[in-house]
């Protein structure tokens, strides 16, 4: 299909290279198993396969029929048209890892102005350019901890307010490394809260504390004695943020964490069913020598002109082998880009809009809520940015079955994970959404749920 | 030509973006964590557009030139791929929706998820790693966690080639392996005696490439394979190399255990300036139920009026998740497209152009450059950038000259076990035109090393910046653009 040869150029190159056919130039692949016969579909056209796409992407529902309260890692925010406009550039898309600087400079300023906002957003020293995802950065960053310490402490401390899936991706990731016990995100018991447990906790054995800001059922809890605490045992502290958030909350660093980490999604990526995404990773500069995945950093070329390069290389798995800390390789370049992007288009003000937006109308839909019989706020007292714990009558479940008959997608089941929370929806409120919508899923909930 | 950072273009007041007011009663905000304004840069749309655009006229890429980066498979990334992932019943898909409504997004991953398992014979694959390194990471694990439940907590060791990736090292080490490298043979195969050597008790598995990063394929497979599983070993399939394989061998056919598949490469899914790339994992009958999850499957097979319901599943003795949701969807749905846009002609037409290609091109260089291995190749070979009689010219050289003739360089210094490497992998999609215009220059260049080696050294003369100083970069370590306090 995308093969250029024609009949003539094929014989000419098999001349030169001395074979009579194509086949031939397999004769060290063994002959039992050579051209297996494929049992797949015909090839298509390519109008063929556009009209199979639409039909199957018809099949969806989308977050632009129905009103959505769905958060919980992925959010339904704005992307300037600007975004894909750069994004959709071959010379961006169709580049590899900058391995050559010469004629990577694009990729190579573009990673390099990204790790600049990204220590803007966080306050934190250094970012690098990037991880697979959220859960991905966060458990790399216990991976950098175990290192840190040489293996010698064997404690993950990660609050159950983590994300997750996070945390499952954590366990999965430490089950390579010797003896590491990750703990602390057991249910809580009735009474107890996540700060004091962690307080608890924390010990001479503890390698890292985790804890999310805002949290997964996203309030903004205050983490200044976790962080107190942990360091006064020598433990490093990694807060896995949202970046939205953080266009009007302090930044990790106010609370003195070593690491900071997010799922950069929010910032001019689709939702994507799930991905491809970004995962931030920042760093106090101490640990610059110590964390994974690439780095871009200033130099100057033959000429003395400014020009960028990866750099501490040396750090990485091509070089050190066995003895690197981390494989990563490819990461998410392209997704980099889009928050570079996004960033600069919104700029100063309009990225305090966005988040303050996100702010109020999470803070009215919670208040609209709070009003319904058989409902109320899961944590009334706790502030929250753009997500909430609300409970309800009756099952999560149920609720979003009938309400996708008003047009709209309710917010996640958390019974789905968290067992001791039966009848709770984290719901979910981004810009996107008027306040029409929110008046329209208060006047829904109240239909379905009083039949 | 510089490009000016975004920082540096930066106007106090200026905007490019502007939200509609609230339409809800203000709420304050929590004073005890409000924080200024982000000090993020003030442009306008167009400050930005033309400022990312100039960036990318300052990248080589697959629409402007050839790339013939070894082992990285830069081939041509057809268009209609952009177009289907950004159709919005895909692009708009949240990933916690209920099931009802993205049965479209798991028929597709459910095909993708069997046409992978009938390319490359394996029984199940999982989608869900990010990359191929990720992948990787997933089969050390498999591995690990199969030994364990077997009770053979005593197979802590890993073979791995000596012309392996470094990904395959690193990887074997994060999952609390002992690395063992094995030497190759004289014709780029495994060395069987050491391979046998090793052969014991403590044996987790053996980590191949094939084709390995010299191009070859490994004329023992069969026989490795064999050795190893008679030692209670498994075997990880490395297939960073698919594409040259495809319609001509199943990887599983022949006794892998494990393989990832790199869809930036094989599929045609862009490199996308360093990802995001797609790594899926086949295993085995006996493995299948350690592969991460979700992993998409038919909760009902309907009937004649209504089309199979489609759900996720936790595999049993699942190594565990390995990133949040189902990977990297965007990425499947351009290799489904991809796949579907083949068939099996066309999927065996790619495997015999990438490998016709490699040799047409192997053939034309080695006249002028020493070629260590000199058998048929794969879908990429490996020659020496070095001659006697031009002293001081390394690889190094003739990569940054290719430049000035308009062709990214190959991958050089790899594989370890060539000396002054230089990687070349065409792919399918390049013509025997420009397969000759580079084939010139390189012999344009070998010549040149002799006659005017300062055009090599110097060089490259034309890109948009020089060589680097790469020691002040690593010295001074500047991370991030210079900022303005904000007042």
């Amino acid at each position: 299909m995308y093969t250029p040869h024609t009949p003539q150029e094929i014989e000419e190159m098999l001349r030169v290279i001395g074979l009579k056919s194509v086949e031939d130039l397999f004769a060290s692949v063994p002959q039992e198993y050579r051209f297996p016969d494929l049992n797949l579909p015909e090839g298509l056209t390519e109008l063929e396969i556009a009209a199979e796409l639409n039909e199957i992407a018809a099949a969806n529902a989308t977050s632009d029929e129905f009103i959505s309260f769905l958060g919980a890692g992925a959010y339904n925010h704005y992307i300037p048209a600007a975004v894909d406009a750069i994004l959709s550039r071959g010379e961006f898309y169709t580049a590899y890892t900058p391995y050559q600087p010469e004629v990577s400079q694009g990729t190579l300023q573009a990673i390099f102005e990204y790790q600049s906002l990204m220590t803007e957003l966080t306050g934190m020293d250094i970012s690098n350019a990037s991880h697979y995802d959220g859960a991905t950065a966060t458990a790399e960053a216990a991976n950098l901890a175990y290192h840190h310490f040489r293996g010698k402490r064997k404690k993950m401390l990660v609050a159950r307010s983590v994300n997750p899936e996070y945390r499952e991706t954590i366990r999965t990731y430490m089950t390579g490394l010797k003896n590491v016990i990750v703990h602390g995100d057991e249910p809580l018991n009735p009474g107890e809260d996540q700060i004091s447990k962690l307080l608890e906790m924390i010990d001479k054995e503890t390698a890292i504390v985790i804890v999310q800001y805002p949290d997964f059922f996203g309030r903004i809890l205050d983490y200044t004695k976790v962080v107190e605490k942990a360091h006064e045992f020598g433990a490093l502290v990694t807060f896995v943020f949202n970046p939205t958030a953080l266009g009007i909350l302090k930044p990790p660093s106010a609370f003195d964490a070593d690491i900071a980490v997010g799922d950069g999604q929010p910032l001019g990526i689709p939702l994507s069913f799930g991905g491809p995404y970004l995962g931030i990773f920042t760093v106090k500069e101490q640990f610059v020598r110590k964390l994974a995945g690439r780095l871009v950093g200033e130099t100057v070329d033959e000429d003395g002109k400014r020009a960028y390069v990866l750099t501490l290389t040396a750090r990485e798995q091509h070089i050190r082998r066995e003895k690197s800390t981390s494989n990563i390789c490819t990461n998410q370049g392209l997704m980099v880009l889009a928050a570079a992007v996004y960033l600069s288009v919104l700029g100063k003000s309009g990225f305090k809009q966005v988040a303050n937006l996100c702010y109020q109308k999470a803070h009215y839909a919670a208040e609209q809520l709070s009003k319904l019989a058989g409902f109320e706020l899961a944590f009334p007292d706790a502030p929250f940015f753009h997500e909430f714990v609300l409970k309800t009558p009756m099952s999560v479940n149920e609720i979003n079955h009938r309400l996708e008959e008003y047009w709209i997608l309710g917010g996640y089941d958390l019974s789905q994970t968290f067992p001791e929370m039966e009848n709770q929806m984290l719901v979910a409120v981004t810009e996107k959404m008027s306040k029409d919508d929110i008046d329209d899923f208060v006047a829904a909930l109240e239909e379905v749920t009083h039949d | 030509m510089t490009e000016k950072t975004i920082y540096e273009l930066s106007q106090p007041g200026r905007k490019g973006f502007i939200f509609p007011a609230s339409d809800v009663p203000s709420t304050p905000l929590p004073e005890a964590f409000e924080r200024e304004a982000v000090n993020l840069p003030e442009l306008s749309e167009l400050d930005v557009v033309r400022h990312f655009t100039n960036l990318s006229h300052l990248n080589h890429s697959v629409d402007g030139g050839f790339y013939p980066l070894g082992s990285c498979t830069m081939k041509y990334n057809p268009k209609i791929n952009e177009v289907a992932v950004r159709l919005p019943g895909f692009s708009q898909t949240h990933p916690l929706q209920p099931i009802t409504s993205v049965q479209g997004n798991l028929y597709l991953m459910y095909q993708l998820q069997e046409w992978i398992q009938e390319i490359s014979g394996f029984h199940k694959v999982s989608l869900t790693p990010a990359a191929g390194a990720h992948g990787e990471l997933v089969g050390a694990l498999i591995i690990k966690k199969y030994h364990k439940d077997n009770n053979e907590t005593q197979r802590v060791k890993i073979l791995i080639p000596d012309s392996a990736h470094g990904t395959n090292p690193a990887t074997s080490s994060m999952s609390g392996f002992d690395v063992v490298p094995l030497p190759s043979d004289e014709r780029g195969n495994v060395d069987l005696v050491a391979l046998k050597s090793n052969c014991d008790e403590t044996l987790a598995g053996l980590m191949l490439t094939n084709p390995n990063t010299l191009g070859l394929f490994d004329e023992n497979v069969v026989e490795v394979i064999e050795m190893v599983h008679s030692a209670g070993g498994l075997v990880y399939g490395d297939g960073a190399n698919l594409n040259a394989l495809l319609g001509i061998l199943r990887p599983g056919d022949v006794g892998f255990d494990i393989m990832h598949f790199n869809l930036h490469k094989t599929f045609s899914t862009p490199h996308g300036g360093g990802g995001p790339g797609s790594g899926p994992v086949g295993v085995s009958e006996s493995l299948a139920e350690y592969l991460p999850g979700p992993i998409v499957t038919i909760v009902d097979e309907g009937d004649e009026d209504n089309p199979p319901f489609y759900g996720f599943y936790m595999p049993e003795k699942s190594i565990g998740r390995m990133k949040a949701f189902f990977g990297h969807f965007g990425v499947l749905v351009k290799a489904f497209t991809y796949i579907a846009m083949l068939g099996p002609d066309g999927l065996r037409d790619i495997g015999e152009k990438a490998v016709l290609n490699a040799n047409y091109l192997m053939e034309k260089v080695k006249k002028d450059y020493f070629l260590p291995y000199d058998r048929t190749c794969m879908h990429e070979f490996v020659v020496e950038g070095t001659w006697k009689d031009a002293p001081g010219i390394h690889a190094l050289d003739i990569s940054k000259r290719l430049i000035d003739y308009g062709f990214h360089p190959p991958t050089n210094y790899f594989p370890l076990i060539v000396h002054e490497a230089l990687m070349v992998e065409p792919t399918e999609t390049e013509s025997k035109q420009t397969l000759d215009a580079f084939a010139a220059a390189m012999k344009a260049i070998a010549q040149e090393a002799r006659e005017d080696p300062e055009l090599l050294t110097k060089a490259p003369h034309t890109a948009p910046i020089r060589r680097t100083d790469e020691v002040k970069a690593a010295r001074d370590l500047v991370l991030c653009c210079w900022t303005p306090e904000i007042l």
